[in-house]
């Protein structure tokens, strides 16, 4: 390991120290925003390590984060289930349907990528609420715990940070490289013995994890869960949104997007509670005009200019 | 180098597009520290030929076997780990990853696999010898053609190949890069590789093939030296019609 590299681990620790404090300096208000905000850290970086390097965006994020909150709030209310139980088991669930997912997208680029994640996502919602409403009597999921926001605030920085150390991880290992090959042409990814298929998959799959664990960490924060809220269509969204306007080309990217846009979230909610979705299209187009590779792109372009 | 033991055989290799048959019951064998040229007229079926080899297309029937492996059913990153590294027709490179990045994907993956700082080094030298070594962290959007050209050639060489394909690598350059184009694969045919060439150009075919295969319509028409297949009436009139 070069020096340069545990100077980037030692800064790393130092954040997630200084994070690790927040709630004790806030509670209530702040401490609630902050919470929001280090979900979608975890989410939009976690959502990077796939889209980023092989531009396919998947709309997916949704459905593996209703996962997690769903068999949270059903194991706990209708099984008797711990909540630590189903906190594991969700995640390794959302796995496995990641990696059914990911092989049976293999073959599909560009736009049919988005879309059949968007399609999936949504069959998922709807499924899970037919068979919850016909079978499994049609009431909502309660998710009872001693939970403070504090506890969730930790937790999620903790699935941030081991977010960040596997994005870490895997740039420098062959796994990353691969990636980014397939990124720039996957045609010259199979030709240097690259198996492009497993590749996406794998990273495919981690995303799945990470969105499912923090669905179901995130749970007790909504005590009461009804699969059609847990399963956000707009979730999917707003996590694309936050990590293209950070930028996906860098691990730490996703983050400068998401503190800024959570914040703005927030006012808007408030403000104008029924155009939020204006906003978030209104928001798209002016990052795909303005700011196409984020604010870490225009950064480096800035900077590359003034070294010239 | 003379040409040693049998390292590809290809067998009744066809392939079909719908109705269109692109390469018709086509054998050929290379040996080892060979040149072997493909040519032969526009849509004749060289390139089609090259991409059965690398596994970028599915060969209809017939066999492809490298060193004992057969290589027909399997996909193109399987093909690579048993040796094979090509160029492509339209020069494919890595516009997001630096020159020397570029290399070491070619060496990453392969059938001796190199990385970490032993790729780099390995990368490295390929550059200094195909004279690329002062751009070697630069992004590819500053290079030339033929710089591009030489990137891609050593992305290829990075992977050890045992056996390499070269699509038209000389196509495009003008006269004076043809001049060095022709030098570097004489250069490499001096250290012993094996190559399978697809050409246009014939005094590339002249002065750097130890033999040549010439295809007509998916058929091999004439298999020989190259002033023997040129000279061969067949060939003339596949190029030239019969008049």
């Amino acid at each position: 390991m070069t020096s340069a590299e545990t100077g980037k681990l030692a800064l790393g620790a130092v954040c997630v120290l200084a994070a690790a404090s927040a709630p004790f300096f806030s509670d209530g208000y702040w401490l609630s925003i902050a919470t929001t905000a280090m979900m979608y850290i975890a989410l939009s970086t976690s959502w990077a390590l796939f889209s980023g390097p092989t531009h396919l965006i998947a709309l997916s994020t949704g459905a593996f984060f209703g996962i997690g909150g769903y068999l949270v709030g059903s194991g706990m209310s209708d099984y008797d289930q711990g909540f630590w139980t189903m906190a594991l088991i969700a995640p390794l669930v959302a796995t496995v349907l990641a990696l059914l997912i990911g092989l049976a997208t293999l073959r599909l680029k560009g736009v049919y990528f988005v879309i059949f994640t968007l399609g999936l996502s949504e069959m998922i919602r709807n499924l899970v609420s037919w068979v919850q409403n016909n079978f499994l009597g049609s009431r909502g999921l309660y998710v009872l715990t001693d939970f403070t926001e504090a506890h969730i605030y930790w937790m999620l920085l903790t699935v941030a940070a081991v977010v960040f150390f596997s994005g870490w991880w895997v740039n420098r290992s062959r796994l990353g490289f691969a990636l980014r090959i397939i990124g720039n042409d996957e045609e010259v990814a199979r030709h240097v013995g690259i198996n492009t298929a497993w590749s996406k998959v794998i990273l495919f799959m981690t995303t799945g994890f990470f969105a499912a664990l923090v669905g179901a960490i995130v749970a007790p924060r909504y005590s009461y869960i009804e699969p059609n809220v847990v399963f956000s269509p707009q979730l999917s969204f707003l996590v694309v949104i936050m990590a293209l306007l950070g930028g996906v080309h860098r691990l730490w990217g996703p983050l400068l997007g998401v503190i800024p846009f959570t914040l703005i979230w927030e006012a808007i909610t408030i403000s104008f509670p029924a155009s939020t979705t204006l906003f978030l299209g209104l928001t798209f187009l002016l990052i795909v005009y303005l700011i196409p590779n984020g604010f870490v792109g225009a950064f480096e372009t800035v900077t590359g200019r003034i070294r010239k | 180098m003379t040409p040693g033991d049998t390292i590809l055989k290809v067998n009744d290799l066809t392939k079909r597009f719908g109705g269109l048959v692109a390469v018709n019951g086509l054998s050929f064998d290379v040996q080892e520290h060979e040149v072997m040229g493909i040519i032969g007229p526009n849509g004749s079926g060289k390139s089609t030929t090259m991409n059965l080899i690398s596994g970028a297309l599915k060969a209809t029937s017939g066999s492809i076997v490298l060193e004992g492996h057969d290589l027909t059913p399997l996909p193109p990153h399987k093909i690579a780990r048993f040796g094979v590294a090509r160029t492509f027709q339209l020069v494919r490179i890595l516009p997001q990853l630096t020159v020397i990045e570029n290399v070491v994907a070619g060496a990453a993956f392969a059938h001796k696999p190199r990385w970490g700082a032993e790729a780099e080094s390995f990368a490295a030298a390929l550059l200094d010898r195909l004279e690329l070594g002062d751009k070697k962290d630069l992004g590819i959007g500053s290079l030339t053609y033929i710089d591009q050209k030489r990137l891609e050639l050593a992305r290829a060489l990075a992977a050890e190949p045992e056996i390499l394909l070269l699509d038209e690598w000389l196509a495009g350059l003008n006269p004076s890069e043809l001049q060095i184009g022709i030098e570097l694969i004489a250069n490499l045919r001096r250290e012993g590789r094996t190559i399978i060439l697809v050409e246009h150009v014939m005094d590339a075919i002249r002065s750097l093939c130890d033999r040549c295969i010439v295809m007509n319509s998916g058929v091999k028409i004439a298999e020989g030296t190259p002033a023997d297949v040129l000279s061969d009436p067949d060939v003339i009139r596949a190029y030239l019609g019969d008049d």
